[in-house]
């Protein structure tokens, strides 16, 4: 290269510490400081409020405080979040440059301080995945092992075999948390009956969805859990090699996943002898470049593979041919996270979590116009409306609800008639939409239901990897078609020739992004129909969102 | 007597391409090394250009065309220059519900670039992102390196002309 380098700094790089510079306590803390360092909080300077805290518990000369920097607090809506765990306690919106009232409570707080309420927020939630989110430092491995990690794993390489991992899965009723819902222990008893001397195991951190942020917390809260899930799958199917595909536009995660593994390697967690016995098991990471399709599974080993991420017909299934033709186990973050809970605790227990077809809990990313903004968890089956109005608090600026949109760009808009809907896989479909990983956004009446539409085709037209016609084609010509309904000229004859290239896009794409692509325009054609015809028939957008072209321009 | 294969030299001395010559022989020099080898030039020297593909191409003994198709087909990897400063505002959901077009139509308006452009003086280079995972700050935007959540337009276009 020759041209004259840019002196910029590369965009999308956070500086990332290696080792915690928060000084370590000599004896045990009467009580601590958790300060949250995901992205979220650290964006708004919760490393600054960190070294604050031990600066002032230094000056004040309290030898009994420790300050702890841990993961996703979940609250993200009201970051910094500073929390005292001895009582609960949860401070928001914390300045590094007011730091005066958590010292003073640091300082008067003894071992008879009664503990303080939890918001709503936190009353509803089962943690199952996050359970050391917000607890443990994400880049100690004394950390997740004090905290109960890597007990499963070395249960499972010492006493059990491979055969009772797997029918403790399946006992477990767990489904794949990347969307589709696949049952896990199907998943594993087909690659570990496929027929090859080399197996891997993927994990899918490829997280795309557009507003949606679980796989990066869990990563970035907890990365040992899901390199234990990882182990405990490939020792389940006979693997020994795993690679995790996570999005290079999570650099913070990608970073303490790097450390992870490095730890876990040292310690004979992970490398040529996991836990001092004859199995193998090791973990590469390999970076994704922008492109969404490659969540996909066939797409994604191609990417890892070093080509194009384009899909490829299935079958035949990863199980069976998948990384360098060989079988593969693809499940995702949350999935793998799930795992060591099970085999600690055991899938009876898991089953007896959530409803009669969705077991154990789901990870959702709340966003939008909600007033508490974060990450919660919730066993399957919560209605909508506890996770709004409870947990999320309801709609800011006191608004109406209007739809909350689940399932990405292949899912669907939620209308207020199914607020108390039970959330589980099939209910979600019930009801045209999609559970996708786990976004969950709130809109509320200033939101354009056609416009979203146009969004998410804008999205697929996109990130459409051009390989099958109906997908690359059919989501471009959707997309000019609600462009014209937005902008005020169409006609009936257009909405009747866009439902018909949602049936047929839907039903004669390759892959999920394709025949999902559909989803939101037949989602919000369902719901909110009378939006469409008033852009139509009217030329108005009631929600004042659209630019309508003055009349006259068609003439 | 055989001829052996002569082993592919870096475009210029630069010392970058030693980083881009260990990634790919970490990963034995074969071909799936190929999109780790484009990542470690674009985060050595900010943007991939021809010299750079060649030479990928001949140390993976990749054809130059699959290269280039790779290169092409994932919008994280750049073949032209940035600016010296970079923004990139996130246009995913959340930040959609929040308003991400009225920051675009912004800075637009005041400084006349649209995304995956750089400013004529070469001084920033404007990118959006798909969705950066830090929905709870809608809208969020990165500026050289930074994340910034709950962004005002106007703001950010005084921040930028700044710079």
């Amino acid at each position: 290269m020759t041209g004259p380098a840019p002196t910029g700094p590369a965009p999308e790089k956070p500086t990332l510490r290696r080792r915690s510079d928060l000084p370590v306590l000599e004896g045990p803390a009467r009580v601590s400081a958790y300060v949250c360092e995901a992205v979220s909080c650290l964006s708004l300077r919760s490393h600054e409020v960190a070294l604050g805290l031990a600066d002032g518990i230094a000056e004040a000369g309290l030898t009994d405080v420790a300050v702890k920097r841990v993961g996703c607090l979940g609250l993200c809506a009201a970051g910094p979040l500073v929390q005292i765990p001895e009582t609960g306690e949860l401070f928001r919106h914390v300045s590094p440059d007011d730091l005066g009232g958590i010292l003073g409570v640091l300082a008067s707080t003894t071992t008879e301080t009664k503990p303080v309420e939890q918001p709503a927020f936190f009353g509803r939630q089962v943690r199952i995945v996050t359970e050391n989110s917000g607890r443990i430092d994400p880049e100690s491995l004394d950390d997740y092992i004090a905290a109960g990690g890597y007990a499963s794993l070395r249960k499972v390489v010492t006493s059990m075999t491979s055969a009772e991992v797997r029918d403790e899965i399946t006992k477990s009723g767990l489904r794949g948390r990347g969307g589709a819902g696949y049952p896990t222990g199907l998943k594993w008893n087909t690659v570990a009956k496929a027929v090859g001397s080399q197996k891997y195991v993927i994990c899918n951190a490829d997280e795309g969805d557009p507003g949606a942020f679980m796989d990066r917390s869990v990563l970035e809260s907890d990365p040992h859990r899901v390199l234990e899930g990882m182990a405990i799958a490939a020792y389940a199917v006979h693997a020994t090699e795993g690679y995790i595909y996570c999005r290079a536009e999570y650099p913070l995660a990608v970073s303490r996943l790097r450390t992870a593994i490095r730890l876990a390697e040292r310690a004979g967690l992970l490398g040529a002898s996991v836990a001092d016995t004859q199995f193998a098991f090791n973990v590469q990471i390999r970076l994704g470049a922008g492109a969404f399709v490659c969540g996909e599974e066939t797409a994604l080993i191609a990417s890892i593979e070093g080509g194009r991420g384009t899909p490829s017909p299935r079958p035949p299934y990863p199980a069976v041919a998948g990384l360098w033709d060989r079988p593969t186990l693809i499940n995702n973050v949350e999935t793998f996270a799930n795992v060591p809970a099970i085999i600690g605790q055991g899938g009876d227990w898991y089953a007896g979590i959530g409803t009669e077809t969705s077991k154990g809990t789901k990870v959702f990313a709340l966003a939008g116009r909600v007033v508490n903004t974060g990450l919660i968890e919730v066993p399957m089956g919560t209605p909508l409306r506890d996770i709004v109005f409870d947990i999320g608090g309801g709609i800011v600026d006191g608004r109406a609800f209007k739809a909350v949109q689940t399932g990405g760009p292949s899912g669907g808009c939620i209308p207020s008639q199914f607020l108390d809907m039970p959330v589980d896989y099939e209910s979600l479909i019930g009801v045209g939409s999609f559970m996708g990983s786990g976004g969950m956004i709130v809109m509320d009446e200033t939101s354009c239901m056609v416009d979203v539409a146009k969004y998410f085709m804008d999205f697929c037209r996109e990130e459409s990897c051009g390989k099958c016609v109906p997908c690359r084609v059919g989501t471009t010509q959707m997309h000019m078609l609600l462009e014209r309904i937005t902008r005020g000229l169409a006609t009936r004859a257009d909405l009747a020739q866009l439902e018909r290239l949602a049936d047929m896009v839907r039903r004669t794409s390759m892959c999920g992004l394709g025949q999902g692509a559909p989803n939101p325009v037949v989602s919000t054609l369902r719901y909110f129909r009378d939006e469409y015809m008033a852009h139509i028939d009217e030329r108005r957008c009631p929600a004042g969102v659209c630019a309508i072209e003055p009349q006259g321009v068609l003439a | 007597m055989p001829v052996l294969p002569m082993r592919p030299t870096a475009p210029s001395d630069d010392k970058r391409w030693r980083i881009v010559e260990t990634r790919m022989r970490r990963l034995g020099n074969r071909p799936e090394a190929l999109i780790e080898a484009l990542h470690s030039t674009q985060e050595a020297f900010g943007y991939i250009d021809d010299d750079a593909l060649t030479f990928v191409s001949d140390v993976l003994a990749v054809p130059p065309s699959t290269v280039y198709g790779v290169a092409t087909f994932y919008s994280h990897f750049t073949m032209k220059p940035q600016g010296e400063h970079t923004a990139v505002v996130c246009t995913g959901t959340a930040c959609y519900i929040n308003g991400a077009s009225e920051i675009l139509a912004a800075i637009r308006a005041g400084l006349g670039i649209k995304p995956k452009e750089t400013t004529a003086d070469g001084h920033l280079s404007l990118l959006t992102a798909r969705c950066l995972g830090a929905c709870s700050l809608a809208p969020a935007a990165i500026v050289d390196g930074e994340v910034e959540g709950r962004v005002n337009a106007q703001d950010l276009v005084a921040r930028l002309t700044q710079l």
